[in-house]
């Protein structure tokens, strides 16, 4: 873990005579660092506001909801970092959602249901294949190309399943979807959110794959001159960014066993304010994984011990508004400040030599 | 209406020489045009299948369904022409809206020009909210108006709680609004048609709407050039502020009821519209007729939908498929007038 944010700040940092004591002191001071000290305090606090927080049934119910979340924002946050964004990850997890409901219930509730988990990532795939391909080989602009495709898929979900809700899943799945393990309180799937979670990291972090994507985000036509395979890395972002969303839709199925259209509505807004208050800038080019498991955590966080402090609900939209917003506009501030300082400092030493 | 774009206006056949015969030539190839070409074939091809689709009742349901997304459209154009954009549109008509039915509650003799004006104000406030925080961060306007489409609805939320206001018949006249026909035509119709000729002869003739489009062409260039950017995007924002504002008045007066979750998603509804109508998402070009234009064709899909029978679940999809061909077209025309320019540069030489 610690490695990671190591890495992640060397590639951001320019090079600078690497001593071990300069490494651990930027690390303490990193922008990762800081968003991990945030989710530390925050939790710190509510454990000892909020009334009933420090549990184990805390752990389960504010991770359980954090699952999608958490596994849209791993593609979310690679595909920010090359510079562009995917507003579709919601519609495609609904789309999966309400195929597996209509394959169930036309299997008459006793087919191979493995084999539907497959059509359904098959299907997300061919999803984000679609997304890559506007975007990486038409060369489209994203943020458009992905807001016509959350409408498209979640229309196509609506095609699919229409006002039909489907709930008579097997039990034992549903069971396993929401059990957590005994003790520590971590829902059972979470082994295999961390899984992917992991295989993210490694990806951004370590890999040649990972590092072009930040030399992307900062410039695509220094990119290619370097012999980055810029669309090629795009388009696999994209494919990526399906399955995951495909697969997070099929655990929402699962979790609160029903499928229906409007499965996972609206839940793009809140992986994008994740992902960027985890520390990746909307501009591409920086950001990591820590950051971002920390960016989700903390939203859940504040929304869980506001929920268990007796805020209404209502109330929390506010709150993650209000996150998003202070998370792009703090570094932004922060580098004026330090702009000016430096301003100042260099007035001073040109007024030095004069003395 | 066709020149306020140079980049989207290709220059007519050489053979054309009269001015009035290059000013045919480019309407006809404008985007604009394009896009009311579709909503023109749309109205014949379900009028075909379905008699019944425009008789008056059905136009005048048309127009008054296609208002309130008009309105909003054209302040969502001049946002994105100066390359930004605000998804907090919809959660500011559901403020508004709220707001109105709170104003009527509290004050029930409230005179109409007085509610119009609590509306257009309270939005033209958001919007400048907006509007400040985007050009003092320095961060991308979608991040921002992410951020306030959240706070804006979760403010409605704490408000309105689970409230519901019915302003349809307190006072009569406001309620009335939504039904009266003036020449034949509906109220509401007629205030979306001034909106957008207004604000079309703005950015079409005075200077300050001209640089919107050389902000959203080129920031960096705009500010080098003298233009005061900041201020520009500023009332870029309040103008879709106060215009969403002025939508949710309208809303409440159509639509009677007015709660917590008014006018949820509509944001998407709103760009989708906007690029629709051939503005491009980068800024700079397009116009706010097509915004209209693209408003209203996306309205009539619904009704005409409904009427050739076609299940409504596939609405959205269209709408979807709708907006990629229209990011598509942008792109293609784009390539072209590129190329075109390359092969006179090079003749030139």
């Amino acid at each position: 873990m610690s490695d990671t944010k190591t890495r992640a700040e060397a590639a951001a940092a320019p090079a600078t005579t690497p001593t071990p004591r300069r490494t651990g002191r930027r690390l303490l001071r990193s922008r990762d660092a800081t968003i991990v000290y945030a989710l530390v305090l925050i939790v710190i606090l509510a454990a000892i506001f909020v009334p009933y927080f420090a549990s184990v049934t805390t752990v389960s119910f504010l991770l359980i909801d954090a699952i999608p979340i958490l596994l849209m924002a791993m593609p979310m946050a690679l595909i920010i970092i090359t510079g562009e964004i995917d507003l579709s990850v919601a519609s495609t997890a609904g789309l999966s959602a309400a195929l597996l409901g209509v394959l169930w219930h036309q299997s008459g509730s006793h087919g191979n249901i493995a084999v539907m988990f497959v059509i359904c990532l098959i299907v997300g795939a061919a999803c984000g294949a679609f997304n890559g391909f506007l975007i990486a080989v038409v060369g489209l602009p994203s943020l458009a190309v992905t807001i016509g495709t959350l409408a498209l898929f979640r229309g196509l979900a609506l095609v699919v399943i229409g006002d039909n809700a489907v709930a008579d899943f097997p039990v034992s799945l549903t069971t396993f979807a929401t059990s957590s393990i005994p003790g520590i309180g971590v829902p059972t799937v979470m082994v295999f959110v961390l899984v992917v979670v992991a295989v993210f990291a490694v990806i951004l972090h370590f890999t040649p794959f990972g590092r072009a994507l930040f030399a992307l985000g900062y410039s695509t036509e220094a990119a290619s001159f370097v012999g980055i395979r810029v669309n090629r890395s795009k388009f696999w972002l994209y494919v990526a960014s399906g399955v995951i969303s495909s697969a997070a839709g099929l655990f929402w199925v699962l979790r609160y066993s029903s499928a229906q259209s409007d499965s996972v509505q609206g839940l793009e807004l809140s992986v994008v304010a994740a992902v960027l208050l985890g520390g990746v800038s909307i501009f591409g080019g920086s950001g990591s994984i820590v950051g971002v498991v920390a960016g989700v955590l903390i939203i859940r966080t504040v929304n869980y011990s506001l929920q268990l402090g007796g805020l209404p609900d209502t109330a929390l939209t506010i709150v993650t508004g209000g996150l998003l917003v202070l998370s792009v506009v703090a570094p932004s501030v922060s580098a004026r400040f330090v702009a000016a300082r430096d301003r100042r400092a260099r007035a001073r030493l040109a007024d030095a030599p004069a003395t | 209406m066709t020149r306020a774009t140079t980049i989207d206006a290709p220059p007519a056949s050489r053979r054309a020489s009269s001015p009035v015969a290059r000013g045919i030539g480019r309407t006809f190839a404008s985007r604009e045009f394009s896009v009311f070409a579709a909503l023109a074939i749309l109205l014949v091809v379900t009028t075909v299948a379905n008699p019944r689709f425009l008789t008056p009742q059905g136009t005048k349901d048309l127009l008054l369904n296609a208002a309130i997304f008009v309105v909003m459209a054209v302040g969502e154009a001049l946002v994105i022409i100066t390359r930004n954009v605000d998804l907090s549109v919809g959660s500011i008509l559901g403020l508004t809206a709220f707001s109105t039915g709170a104003v009527y509650s509290a004050v029930p003799s409230m005179p109409l020009i007085g509610i119009f004006l609590v509306g257009i104000v309270l939005g033209a406030i958001l919007g400048a909210v907006n509007g400040l925080i985007v050009t003092t961060a320095k961060v991308p306007a979608l991040v921002i108006t992410l951020g306030t489409l959240y706070i804006f609805r979760g403010i409605n939320n704490a408000w309105a709680g689970s409230t519901q206001y019915f302003v349809g018949n307190d006072p009569p006249e406001f309620g009335n609004l939504s039904v009266q026909v003036v020449a034949g035509v509906p109220l509401l119709a007629l205030i979306a048609l001034v909106v957008t000729v207004v604000f079309a002869l703005y950015m079409f003739g005075a200077r300050s709407g001209r640089d919107l489009y050389a902000i959203g062409s080129d920031p960096v260039a705009a500010e080098l050039f003298g233009i005061r950017v900041r201020t520009r995007v500023i009332t870029a924002f309040v103008a879709s502020g106060a215009l969403s504002g002025l939508a949710g008045v309208l809303y409440a007066s159509r639509f009677n009821s007015v709660g917590a979750d008014t006018g949820t998603g509509y944001e998407l509804q709103i760009v989708a519209a906007v690029v629709v109508g051939g503005v491009a998402i980068f800024g700079g070009s397009g116009t706010v007729a097509g915004a209209a234009i693209g408003a209203v064709l996306l309205t009539t899909m619904t009704g005409a939908l409904a009427a050739l029978n076609v299940s409504k679940f596939w609405q959205q999809a269209i709408v979807g498929v709708l907006i990629i061909a229209a990011i598509l077209i942008t792109k293609i025309i784009s390539v072209r007038n590129a190329r075109r320019l390359r092969v006179s540069e090079a003749k030139n030489v």
